[in-house]
């Protein structure tokens, strides 16, 4: 009932949004969360540019500028690239296997809260003392050396609670896409992005718990009186390192698969064809996740493990590079014979072929161990991974952007603004770290808070500079499009593209509260497209036209969450002050007796009336 | 498009340009100009990737410049269907089964050297010849680098001086976090962690010392706190003879004999303030959870003060004045009270004339 489109005052809009189990709202939370947290991780990042501008500088200098970037990096990988990625699975996925919600959606609340409450606690840090300063790495010897301030516990916990939601999310969108897809819909008839949100949730259900071993591990020693990292009680930090990139490498691709399907999408849609190779895909996806597991020590070449797990993690990282390289010629191919037309998210998926191919390639280089001596740690490495990253994923989040807000909001963005952001951002975003290759094989060192003038790289890091801040024009560009979109943006059909290929096309835009009145009938791959081709303009329903059963609100994920986050306070500061333990086992029992309310109460949900349906269905078709 | 296009080369303009500015850095500084074997091993290793990698950017480069030109809708395209292709199996396996042949190229000498450069045999010999094989120990410690000699007895900080032209070897351990040890003219870097001992080689050029003025730089590559960027070495190779000459001049350099009377003043301070942490003679028998400050033999001699600023009797002053403000977070800050500015001179004059060369 809470989604019916009636005139509402703010409270009773944000109450809405605080107690909504919606896919379609959650993935609006996560697209508003992901976004706050992706301008501060720019933010951030400018000030980093600010300083490393010219040899000597004084703006951010030593503990400071170490917060910063620890709280980058972080930021920019677990509260902003991620949960915007997870803002368009939610938006899109039950829309294109044609489901009326995922399959858990009380769940999928909760994992949003938890995120939330994760990433407001880590943010909390910067006006408690100061944030964590050890790298988003956090490498254990200098984690534990770090006593100045909180800021690692606020790492730990963060990280922790935060990393409870991904994995809740993860859950779901698995028993979503093997259960809750329309009558005919193989796993062969999937759009590629269903693919790549599929893989990508075993990954996450997989990476995450090694993550989670090394914080828990973290905070016992730095908050319990542990020894897991301290060697003169028997610890071991290398353990740490690898805790850390068993975890750390899936993230990668936890971060680019669905980038990747993103891009599958949008290249089929606007050449108008089929995805070129599509079984070779599907399988492309599935070996590099697979692939993705085993080859986390090529981050630790240097730690000292011998050559014989140097030479084999070498090896099995360039493996990676073929199934890589099979989807940049199946996108290619999918242009090659098609119909392009240029519209902003086509932009940022061409302009990804070869960006994402120069961060592909330094990636093989950087797997010859021999060679990775010398390019490890040092601003070889931060052009490769920004290359990875933004080439990649934060192309993807800006082309996603473009590609559904008409869907998600009704709306189309303006597409000359778009376009306009995407070059500032494509020529700035070269101009950024193309350059940043020589400086780390000049011999600079990564993670430095300043250089001495005459090294030879006063020109490389002032070009960088500049280029960063045609970055931060382009996102200023792209908020004032937002908001003049959200203010008097067109209206857009259903098929809001013209080309739409797959479900979610089919329905209006904004989608209605239960998304499909009648669950489709699939046929083959593209599925829309196929009943277009036939000349038809709907899909043809699986079931007659009936109730539907549809899920109550409830504002228990927030106050779960919350619960973790008053907890997260208490632990913090039990060893400084009297009032840490109390308020700890407080905030334990919010969240545990929140969670015992959800299991006593008895929630059958609602129906949406057959004649309210058909209601709204008239409403919609007009629009 | 064809803006586009434009934007393209403007762009790949400008990457030259600033390409040509770099150039290939500085010869004590740069990874690109090799000084030694390992530099040499590693940057062929680059070479061969890079030129697979640049055939791999141009193939794709070609496709995609024709792809996007070519197949753009144009005017009175608007409701063209293009044929929908499934895919090729021809195409897709030719494009598996070139790259895995790339990949194979590129793995067989990886392998080689990566076991050619952890080939530490030699110094784990115990029958080796303790004159001709060189060992030197370093220790990373928060902010400053010691290096000892463990075959001769001798230790120093700071400034790593090395015999040219042979393999130099290394056992590298941190004493508080974990820093990397990276020179990287002269060779692919090494973590010093907490836990364990590493080891590994290098050879210090003789040509490539001289091309680079007699000095490289050093560099702590792993983020190790807040003077993480300030954490530099030096390294002087020599000539084998002149590097047994500095030898036995360190074995040699017993208690420092100070003859100037401000310099004697210093001398008292010093060893009042200083002497608990910083020892003066080489030949430092304490174990090494007690050396917990550079060995200052031979200040005079070296070429940095704090391993940053300019050797100067000045910079030296400013240091002792207020050591946080050169190197945020290091250990000596507040050790040894409140100095006046008579005292700092004396301090200063004291320690530069450590000298043992």
């Amino acid at each position: 009932m809470s989604t019916i489109a009636r005139k509402k005052g703010v409270g009773a809009v944000l109450w809405d949004y605080l107690t909504t189990v919606d896919h379609k709202k959650i993935a609006h939370l996560y697209l508003i969360a992901g976004g706050i947290f992706f301008l501060l991780g720019g933010l951030e990042a400018l000030f980093i540019r600010i300083q490393l501008a010219k040899p000597n500088n004084d703006f951010l200098v030593g503990g400071l500028y170490n917060e910063v970037l620890t709280m980058h990096g972080t930021t920019m990988i677990f509260l902003a690239a991620m949960p915007l990625l997870f803002a368009f699975m939610n938006a899109v996925i039950p829309l294109q296997i044609g489901a009326r919600d995922v399959a858990f959606p009380f769940l999928n609340a909760l994992g949003f809260w938890m995120f939330f409450f994760g990433g407001l606690f880590l943010n909390c840090s910067w006006f408690l003392g100061g944030a964590p300063d050890a790298g988003w790495t956090s490498y254990a010897s200098l984690s534990l050396e770090s006593k100045a301030h909180h800021g690692i516990d606020f790492y730990t916990l963060g990280l922790q609670i935060s990393g409870f939601g991904t994995i809740m999310g993860a859950i779901n969108f698995l028993v979503t896409i093997i259960n809750m897809r329309a009558p005919g819909m193989t796993f062969m008839r999937m759009p590629m992005f269903t693919w790549a949100t599929f893989v990508t949730s075993a990954l996450i259900l997989f990476a995450f718990p090694p993550l989670t071993v090394g914080l828990i591990f973290m905070m016992m020693d730095r908050l319990f009186g542990g020894n897991f990292f301290n060697p003169a009680a028997g610890g071991n930090t290398i353990i740490w390192e690898h805790l850390f990139w068993v975890f750390g490498h899936p993230e990668v691709y936890i971060l680019i698969l669905p980038s990747f399907g993103i891009f599958s999408e949008i290249f089929a849609t606007f050449s108008r064809k089929r995805l070129f190779g599509y079984s070779s895909m599907v399988f492309a996806t599935v070996l590099i996740a697979f692939l993705g597991f085993m080859v986390w020590a090529h981050h630790m070449f240097t730690v000292g493990m011998g050559p014989i797990a140097n030479a084999i993690f070498a090896v099995a990282t360039m493996t990676i590079a073929v199934p890589t390289g099979v989807k940049i010629f199946n996108w290619l191919f999918t242009m090659w014979g098609g119909s392009i037309k240029f519209t902003t998210p086509m932009h940022y998926a061409v302009a990804f072929i070869p960006s994402f191919v120069m961060g592909g390639v330094t990636g093989v280089m950087l797997s010859a161990a021999a060679a990775d001596y010398q390019y490890h740690d040092s601003y070889f490495v931060v052009a490769h991974f920004h290359y990875v990253i933004v080439g990649g994923v934060v192309f993807a989040l800006l082309a996603g952007t473009h590609y559904w807000w008409p869907k998600m909001f009704g709306r189309m963005l303006n597409e000359t603004l778009g376009k306009i952001t995407f070059w500032l951002f494509f020529i700035g975003f070269h101009l950024t770290f193309f350059i940043q290759h020589f400086l780390g094989l000049t011999g600079m060192p990564r993670r430095v808070f300043t250089y001495l003038p005459n090294q030879g790289w006063e020109t490389g890091n002032f070009v960088s500079t500049v280029g960063a801040f045609f970055m931060a024009i382009a996102t200023v560009i792209l908020l004032i499009n937002i908001v003049i979109t959200t203010v008097k943006g067109e209206k857009v059909p259903g098929d809001a593209w013209g080309d739409g290929r797959t479900l979610e096309w089919a329905i209006a835009s904004p989608p209605p509260v239960y998304n499909f009145a009648q669950t489709p009938l699939v046929r083959g791959l593209d599925a829309f497209w196929l009943e277009k081709m036939e000349g038809k303009k709907e899909l043809t329903p699986a079931e007659p036209l009936g109730d539907i059963h549809m899920p109550n609100s409830s504002f228990l994920p927030f106050v779960i969450a919350f619960g973790l986050f008053v907890a997260a306070f208490g632990f913090t500061y039990h060893n400084d002050a009297g009032w840490g333990l109390p308020v700890g086992i407080l905030g334990l029992l919010i969240t545990l007796g929140s969670m015992f309310l959800r299991s006593v109460i008895d929630d059958h949900g609602f129906h949406i009336h057959k004649e309210e349906v058909l209601e709204l269905e008239k409403k919609g078709a007009n629009a | 498009m064809k803006k586009g296009l434009r934007n393209w080369r403007l762009f790949s303009l400008f990457g030259m340009m600033a390409l040509l500015l770099t150039g290939c850095g500085k010869p004590f500084l740069s990874t690109l100009q090799p000084a030694g074997e390992v530099a040499d091993m590693q940057y062929s290793l680059m070479l061969l990737s890079t030129s697979i990698m640049v055939l791999v950017i141009v193939v794709v480069a070609i496709i995609f410049v024709y792809v996007v030109i070519r197949f753009r809708r144009r005017k009175g395209e608007e409701n063209k269907i293009p044929k929908q292709v499934e895919g090729s199996h021809k195409l897709e396996i030719i494009w598996t089964v070139i790259p895995i042949i790339l990949l194979l190229i590129l793995a067989v000498p990886t392998v080689l050297t990566t076991f050619k450069l952890a080939d530490v045999k030699a110094m784990n010999d115990k029958d080796r010849d303790k004159k001709g094989t060189v060992v030197v120990n370093v220790r990373a410690n928060l902010y400053w680098w010691e290096f000892e000699y463990p075959d001769y007895g001798i230790i120093t900080s700071q400034d790593l001086v090395v015999p040219t032209n042979e393999k130099v070897y290394f056992n590298l351990i941190a004493s508080d976090v974990k820093h990397s040890f990276w020179i990287p003219a002269v060779g692919g870097k090494m973590d010093t962690n907490t836990d364990n001992k590493n080891q590994f080689w290098l050879v210090f050029d003789q040509k490539a010392t001289d091309k680079a003025g007699g000095v490289f730089y050093g560099k702590c590559a792993e983020l190790c706190g807040p003077s993480h960027a300030l954490m530099d070495f030096k390294v002087r190779p020599l000539p084998r003879d002149q590097f047994d000459a500095w030898v036995k001049k360190m074995q040699n350099a017993k208690k420092p004999v100070v003859t100037d009377p401000v310099a004697k003043q210093g001398e008292a301070i010093f060893n009042k303030s200083c002497i608990g942490c910083h020892a003066v003679t080489p030949l430092d028998k304490r174990p090494e959870q007690a050396r917990t400050a550079p060995n200052l033999a031979n200040f005079g001699d070296r070429e940095r003060i704090a391993g940053i600023l300019e050797h100067n009797e000045e910079n030296l002053k400013k240091w002792l004045r207020d050591p946080e403000s050169v190197k945020p977070g290091n250990k000596m800050t507040g050790t040894y009270g409140k100095l006046t500015e008579e005292q700092i001179d004396a301090l200063a004059k004291y320690l530069m004339s450590l000298k043992v060369e």
